[in-house]
């Protein structure tokens, strides 16, 4: 391995000063990519640090607005994916696009099946090229098994199959071993070795550092969509890595605050899921902010959507000021003073189509009826009054809440939870995609209300803003309770340690 | 502030539609705009426009309700065939009855929807031809004629009160009642809710399924309302009744801008469309033109009505889209 890495020719792919700009938010800036023939290159960085925005660029989805990418020395331009595929780039997703209803043939090979002389299908050599495929990756099941009877790892697999049928050169892998059993990740790692003997390139993106120290040659590093450095993966170690994911200038200010914490509101004990979670419990005291940070996945707003009645826990208690409260359904939780503000306000937060007073007074409409009758001139004092502490400028109340940016929709759908008003409130990501100004915002408001004596539960996986804000952290992997870190171990290291196991896999660094 | 927030856009172009319609005529044979002409297409309209606002609830919450010229149906043959039964059953006994049968149907439609999350337009479909069947079974395919119907059951829809039939007040007294219901109850704040961003709905306490369920109940019971009021209107009841007007209906719908994706309308252009397609069909044998164009026009309405919703929904997809690449 070492060897073969340090005889690294030229890069097959590489990516050079590469900007990608959205509304508001620098995505990548001026970042650098380098893919080896042969190698698996590892791409590392937290959430948000552009690994996707890599991928997507890199298979032709988005456009770059600067910057060059090169294949085999050559400038060249991804336009659609079509463009990434004829240059022999191809992904293999978190979620892998395939057909379920389709087989495995059909799979592997739609959109560019063998045909016949009269232009039909050749479904005899289909089946034959498939196998072929099937064999070179050593999977186990038939050509014409129909992809909806295969699990995950044979999907992946099959994904691999259609990777390899259109001549890759560079096969990007985003968190493949992500819903994989020990066993199966196994397999894949076999696979890869594979893929690298046949002098593919591959780019693995993986939070998991045993994974990486494993099977990665090179590692890239970015952090808010900068790039920070690369190397050969031999040359580094685990602390250093983490390091330069984390390690940044403090650009951003919290609200300094003195929290004033009171009597436990809220306490869960012994939470679990039949698939999410397991074995969580906490308490929550009035005026606290508790963060919860982990990895995608980690099962943070899985949880969250139990206590708050949206799927069922199969065992666990919740008490809310020491009595046991039953929370069957959302209707129950806001009844017993908890409020959840989701995290795709898009899809689970404001009613696009109902004008902004009607979405603040949605949860609260039994404070503004009268005998079965809901008094407008109440709704729009209550839809005032809230609309007016979270400064919400510019907006008539009576406009579509669609016409309003995604920062205002933000406070749209705090404003209709601060209306019901709660004692817990739980906040899943409260600033994720919205710009600097709009998040100072929103931290000084949490800050408000915590010191109003509201408790908070704040989904992040922002550092920084977990760190800024929280009295105390829970930090959760696989579905459990990792760490709990208040004080002085509240530093960047020790949330990103807990949260890829980084402590039980030290030794591995040297396999 | 805009003066758009303050006159419905859609309505307004409607009502401008029909009065253009209206006008068309006129030119032609101006006896149509006479007042009492115009209230007899209302009165004429006045099944299709409650109906309609029934539907309007249904697809308000992302469902269809196929079943209801079925339901009308089959509620009409029951209670006449009660009143053959029972002659002195007083009339609001039998209306109630038609109601309350109207309603179980529709609830039907909605357990098989929420509890069972079966499509709407599957249940529907199939309860249309169940209904349609239950019909036959219990009438043996018979008719029930007028003269077999006590004359107080048949006066009824026809009673005149201030000038206007007893149909056409129970279709205004059904607008008044949508009205305040969409405005300024829970149950119609729900049903926008609902189908405007189910996710919304449920993280804000509101039960989607229950809501999809009271809009088929609320359909269901219109549906038995307006059976009665057909079956004694035109003094026949009989398996195929109203055949085919669930489409009628829901065209109604959409040419009032109700979106079939749920979550956008209102009483005010339920109710348009349904005159609209009454006014067409009033009109076109007035001025000698074949009912066969009837079928065009209605058709026509249907594609410029999708057509200029879609064109007006656009602008809001794309801000949906820039925020959603921020997000990803």
């Amino acid at each position: 391995m070492t060897t073969r890495a340090a005889a690294a020719s030229a890069p097959v792919v590489s990516m050079d000063a590469i900007t990608k700009t959205f509304p508001g938010v620098k995505a990548l800036d001026q970042v650098t990519l380098n893919l080896y023939p042969g190698q698996v290159t590892a791409l590392v960085g937290e959430n948000g640090a552009g690994k996707s925005t890599t991928v997507k660029i890199l298979t032709g989805i988005y456009q770059p607005d600067g910057g060059t990418i090169r294949v085999a020395g050559e400038p060249i331009s991804l336009t659609t994916p079509n463009a990434a595929s004829d240059a022999g780039i191809t992904a293999i997703h978190q979620e892998t696009v395939l057909f379920d209803e389709l087989s495995v043939a059909e799979n592997i090979f739609i959109g560019h099946a063998p045909r016949t002389k009269w232009g039909l299908i050749d479904r005899a050599e289909m089946h034959r090229a498939a196998q072929g495929l099937l064999d070179e990756i050593g999977a186990p099941f038939a050509t014409s098994a129909v992809l909806r009877d295969l699990g995950i790892a044979s999907k992946h697999l099959v994904a691999i199959a259609r990777a390899l049928s259109v001549d890759a050169r560079v096969v990007i892998m985003d968190e493949p071993t992500a819903a994989l059993s020990h066993k199966e990740i196994e397999e894949l790692y076999e696979l890869v070795e594979t893929l690298k003997a046949q002098g593919k390139a591959i780019l693995f993106i993986s939070h998991k550092f045993d994974e990486i120290f494993r099977i990665a040659d090179r590692y890239t590093v970015f952090r808010d969509g900068a790039f920070v450095g690369e190397g050969l993966i031999e040359d580094i170690t685990e602390d250093t890595l983490v390091k330069m994911m984390v390690g940044r200038a403090v650009d951003q200010i919290f609200p300094t605050r003195e929290p004033h914490l009171g009597d436990d509101v809220m306490q869960v004990v012994g939470y679990a899921h039949p698939t999410e979670f397991a074995d969580i419990g906490f308490t929550l005291k009035r005026g606290e902010i508790l963060g919860f940070y982990g990895l995608v996945g980690a099962g943070r707003s899985e949880l969250m959507q139990a206590l708050f009645g949206i799927t069922k826990p199969s065992k666990g208690v919740t008490k809310i000021n020491g009595n046991i409260r039953v929370i069957r359904s959302p209707a129950d939780a806001v009844a017993n003073g908890i409020v959840y503000v989701p995290e795709d306000r898009g899809k689970q937060g404001a009613v696009i189509g109902l004008p902004i007073f009607q979405n603040i007074t949605l949860p609260s409409l039994q404070k503004t009826s009268r005998s079965g009758f809901l008094q407008l001139v109440e709704e729009f004092k209550l839809a005032r009054e809230y609309a007016e502490r979270l400064d919400l400028r510019g907006a008539a109340l009576d406009q579509d809440v669609g016409n309003l940016s995604g920062g205002n929709q933000q406070k749209v759908v705090i404003a209709k939870w601060l209306a019901t008003q709660p004692q817990v409130i739980i906040l899943d990501e409260p600033t994720k995609g919205i710009d600097i100004g709009s998040k100072a915002a929103v931290h000084d408001f949490m800050a408000e209300l915590a010191g109003q004596g509201l408790s908070i539960i704040m989904v992040s996986s922002e550092i920084p803003e977990v760190i800024g804000m929280s009295d105390r952290v829970i930090v959760m992997r696989d579905g459990r309770i990792a760490a709990e870190v208040a004080g002085d171990d509240l530093v960047p290291e020790t949330l990103v340690r807990h949260a890829a196991g980084i402590t039980a896999t030290a030794q591995m660094q040297g396999a | 502030m805009t003066l758009s927030r303050f006159i419905p856009v859609r309505e307004t172009i409607l009502a401008a539609a029909i009065g253009v319609l209206l006008a068309v005529v006129a030119s032609r044979f101006a006896g149509f705009i006479a007042p009492s002409n115009l209230a007899n297409v209302f009165n004429d309209t006045a099944p299709l426009i409650i109906l309609a606002l029934g539907q309007m609830v249904v697809i308000l919450t992302r469902c269809i309700d196929l079943s209801v010229a079925a339901n009308l149906a089959l509620t009409g043959m029951a209670v006449a065939m009660i009143n053959v039964a029972m002659p002195g059953l007083p009339i609001p006994i039998i209306i109630a009855i038609a109601i309350s049968l109207g309603a179980v149907m529709g609830a039907i439609n909605g357990v098989l929807v929420w509890k069972l999350s079966i499509p709407p337009i599957v249940v529907t479909l199939g309860t249309m031809t169940i209904f349609r069947g239950i019909i036959f079974l219990i009438s043996d395919g018979k008719w029930v004629n007028s003269h077999e119907m006590s004359p107080a059951f048949t006066g009824v829809p026809r009673a005149e009160f201030l000038g206007l039939p007893v149909l056409s007040w129970v279709a205004i007294i059904t607008v008044v009642i949508f009205g305040i219901m969409m405005a300024r109850t829970q149950l119609g704040r729900s049903i926008f809710a609902v189908g405007g961003n189910p996710h919304a709905a449920v993280y804000t306490g509101i039960d989607v399924g229950k809501t999809q369920f009271l809009a088929f109940v609320i359909s269901g019971a219109l549906a038995g309302l307006t059976g009665y009021l057909w079956v004694a209107r035109y003094a026949v009841a009989y398996v195929d009744i109203a055949g085919g007007f669930e489409l009628e209906v829901v065209a109604a719908c959409v040419i009032g801008g109700i979106s079939i994706a749920g979550g956008i309308g209102s009483v005010g252009g339920a109710v348009l469309g349904a005159i609209f397609l009454g006014v067409v069909k009033n009109a076109l044998p007035v001025v000698n033109i074949s009912p066969f164009w009837q079928l065009a026009i209605s058709g026509s309405a249907i594609l410029i009505a999708v057509a200029f919703n879609a064109q007006s929904g656009r602008k809001k997809g794309r801000i949906i889209l820039k925020d959603a690449e921020v997000r990803s």
